[in-house]
C-alpha cells in the first residue's frame, strides 16, 4: 500500500514540480532577459536598479503584482472572471508533460503526445475568450475576438505542420520523432533541411499563436489598451502573464524538438563529448528560439488584422498543405533517411 | 491495494456522471455563454470516457476539432448575440412534447443499436489493435488508409465541397470596395518612391532661429 501511493503519487507529483518549479523560474528570468534585451537594442540599460544588474526585478515585479487588489469590475461575470485566467494557465502548464528533455526524460511517454499537445495548445484561446467577455468591458471583447480569430486560423497551419513532421517521423511520440531525426551527420539528418518551408512556417505560427509582436493585435496597446485582460490587476494579470511566457518557452521548445532533434548534438556521433546528446543543447537550441520572440518584438511594426488573416489563411495554409505532399513522397521514395541513428 | 478494475469503474461513472450533468445544464442554464461552456465540458468528460476505452485517437480528436475549434467559433457567436433570457425561456413549455418524442426516438435507436451490437459480441472478437500490438491510433490510420480508402476519399471529396459551397454561399461582392495587393505593394521600385534632391548649402538668415529648430 505504502510503496504503491509512493510510486503512483508521491514520484509524479514531485516530477511534476521538477518541471513546473524550473518553469515559474525561467519565465521570470525570460521576463527581466526580454526587458534587458529590448533595452540594449533600443539603445537604453533595462531594468539595473533591482539587486545585482537588475536580476531581481522580475521577482520585486511579482510581489507587487501579489501584493495588489484584484478588482472585479462592475456588471462582470464573475465565476467566469475569476475562472478566465486558471483556464489559459492550466492548458499552458499540462502541455509540458510530453515535452522529452533527453533521452527517457520525460514525464509521460505517451503514444499520442503530438496529439496531445495539439489538444492543450487549442484549449488556451478559452482563457483569452472568457476573459475578454465576463470583464463587461469593450475593449476586453474586442481583443477577445481577435485573439480568438487569429489563434483559430493560424491552428491550422500549426497543425499541418505537425502533420509533415509526423509523416516523417512516423510516430506521434516525441521522443520517437527526435530519435528519428538522429544520425551520423549531426544537424544535417534534423527535419529542419527536409521541412525548411514547414520549420519557418510552424515558428511564426508559434508567435502568432501565443499573441505575441508582430501578432499582437489581440493587446494591441496603441489601440485596445491591452486586449483581453485590461480588466484585470493583481495576481489574476499575474497569472495571464505567467501562461503566455509558459506559452512562448513552450512554442521554443516544440520548435527544437520537432525540427532542431531535440536533445541531440548538432554534431557528428564520431566527434567525442561534443557529439553526446544532452539536455543543454534542448536548452541552447529553446533559447535561441526564445531569444528571436524578444527580437521580433524589437524589430517589427504591429500586423493589421487583415494582414494576419492573409498571411495565416493564403500563405501559410497553401504551404503547408503542399508541403505535407512533399513530405509524403519524400518518405514514400526514401529521399531521407529517418532514424539511421541510436 | 487500490484494484485497478475498480479505480476505472469508479472514474467511469465519475466522468459519465459529469457529462450527464454538463448535458442538462446545457439545456437548463439561463446564460447562454454558460449553457456553451457547459457544453464544452460535455465533450471533454466524454473524451475521458472515450480515452478509459482507450481510444486515445477519438478522444484526443474530439477535443481538438470540437473543444478547440468548433466550440471556439460557437462561444464567439453566441457572445456577440444579446439574447433577452425570458424570450428563450418562453416556448419551453410548448416544445417540451416534441423535444420528448425525439429524445424517446433517439432512445429506442440506441438501445437498438446496443442489442444489435450485443448479439454480434462473439462475431466482432476482441480489440483488434490490442490483437495486433499496435496502438489504436495507428490501427486507425492502417485501417482507413488501407481498407477503407476509397469510401475515406469520398468522405473527404464531400467535405470539400461543402466548404466551397459554404464560401460560395456567403460570399458577396460589394461594388466600390477597396483591396491592397500585396503582391504590387512588394514589387515597387525604390527608386520611383523616392527622389534624392541634391542643394547647394546656403546661409541661414538668422542663424538662432536654425539653432533652435535643428535641436527639436
Amino acid at each position: 500500500m505504502g510503496e504503491q501511493i509512493l510510486n503512483q503519487v508521491v514520484w509524479p507529483l514531485l516530477h511534476i514540480v521538477a518541471i513546473v518549479l524550473p518553469l515559474v523560474l525561467a519565465v521570470a528570468m525570460f521576463v527581466y532577459w526580454e526587458r534587458k534585451v529590448i533595452g540594449w537594442m533600443h539603445v537604453r540599460m533595462g531594468p539595473n536598479k533591482v539587486g545585482p544588474l537588475g536580476l531581481l526585478q522580475a521577482f520585486a515585479d511579482v510581489v507587487k503584482l501579489l501584493l495588489k487588489e484584484v478588482i472585479l469590475p462592475t456588471n462582470a461575470n464573475r465565476f467566469l472572471y475569476y475562472l478566465a485566467p486558471l483556464l489559459a494557465l492550466v492548458p499552458a502548464l499540462a502541455a509540458w508533460s510530453v515535452i522529452p528533455f533527453g533521452d527517457r526524460l520525460v514525464l509521460a511517454n505517451v503514444n499520442a503526445g503530438l496529439l496531445y499537445l495539439l489538444a492543450m495548445t487549442s484549449l488556451g484561446v478559452y482563457g483569452i475568450i472568457l476573459a475578454g467577455w465576463a470583464s463587461n468591458s469593450r475593449y476586453a471583447l474586442l481583443g477577445a475576438m481577435r485573439s480568438a480569430a487569429q489563434v483559430i486560423s493560424y491552428e491550422l497551419a500549426m497543425g499541418l505542420c505537425l502533420v509533415c513532421v509526423l509523416v516523417l517521423a512516423g510516430s506521434l511520440n516525441l521522443t520517437d520523432i527526435v530519435h528519428a531525426q538522429a544520425g551520423g551527420k549531426g544537424l544535417f539528418d534534423w527535419f529542419w533541411l527536409p521541412l525548411l518551408p514547414v520549420f519557418v512556417v510552424y515558428f511564426i505560427s508559434g508567435v502568432a499563436e501565443t499573441n505575441r509582436a508582430p501578432f499582437d493585435v489581440a493587446e494591441g496597446e496603441s489601440e485596445i489598451v491591452a486586449g483581453f485582460h485590461v480588466e484585470y490587476s493583481g495576481s489574476a494579470f499575474a497569472l495571464f502573464f505567467l501562461a503566455e511566457y509558459a506559452n512562448m518557452i513552450l512554442v521554443s521548445f516544440l520548435a527544437s524538438v520537432l525540427f532542431l532533434g531535440g536533445w541531440l548534438s548538432p554534431f557528428p556521433a564520431s566527434w567525442g563529448w561534443l557529439g553526446q546528446g544532452s539536455f543543454l543543447w534542448l536548452l541552447a537550441k529553446a533559447f535561441a528560439f526564445a531569444f528571436l520572440f524578444l527580437w521580433f518584438r524589437a524589430s517589427f511594426p504591429r500586423y493589421r488584422y487583415d494582414q494576419i488573416m492573409r498571411l495565416g489563411w493564403k500563405v501559410f495554409i497553401p504551404i503547408t498543405i503542399v508541403w505535407v505532399l512533399v513530405a509524403g513522397c519524400m518518405k514514400y521514395f526514401g529521399w531521407v533517411s529517418v532514424g539511421t541513428g541510436v | 491495494m487500490i484494484d485497478p478494475n475498480l479505480f476505472q469503474l469508479v472514474c467511469f461513472y465519475a466522468f459519465s456522471a459529469v457529462t450527464v450533468l454538463a448535458a442538462l445544464s446545457v439545456i437548463l442554464l439561463r446564460n447562454s455563454v454558460h449553457a456553451v461552456l457547459a457544453l464544452v465540458l460535455t465533450f471533454f468528460s466524454t473524451a475521458c470516457v472515450w480515452l478509459l476505452a482507450e481510444a486515445e485517437f477519438l478522444a484526443i480528436a474530439l477535443i481538438v476539432v470540437y473543444v478547440g475549434a468548433v466550440m471556439v467559433l460557437f462561444l464567439f457567436v453566441v457572445m456577440m448575440l444579446d439574447i433577452k433570457q425570458e424570450q428563450v425561456r418562453e416556448g419551453f413549455i410548448r416544445y417540451l412534447p416534441v423535444g420528448l418524442v425525439v429524445a424517446l426516438v433517439m432512445l429506442v435507436e440506441m438501445l437498438a443499436l446496443i442489442g444489435v451490437r450485443a448479439m454480434h459480441a462473439v462475431s466482432m472478437g476482441a480489440d483488434p489493435a490490442a490483437a495486433a500490438g499496435v496502438s489504436n491510433t495507428a490501427w486507425l490510420g492502417t485501417a482507413l488508409y488501407t481498407q477503407y480508402l476509397l469510401p475515406f476519399e469520398v468522405a473527404a471529396l464531400i467535405l470539400t465541397v461543402g466548404v466551397i459551397a459554404a464560401v460560395a454561399l456567403t460570399l458577396r461582392h460589394r461594388t466600390g470596395s477597396r483591396h491592397q495587393s500585396a503582391g504590387q505593394q512588394v514589387g515597387i521600385d525604390p527608386s520611383r518612391r523616392v527622389r534624392v534632391v541634391k542643394m547647394a548649402a546656403v546661409r541661414a538668415e538668422e542663424p538662432e532661429a536654425v539653432q533652435e529648430e535643428t535641436r527639436t
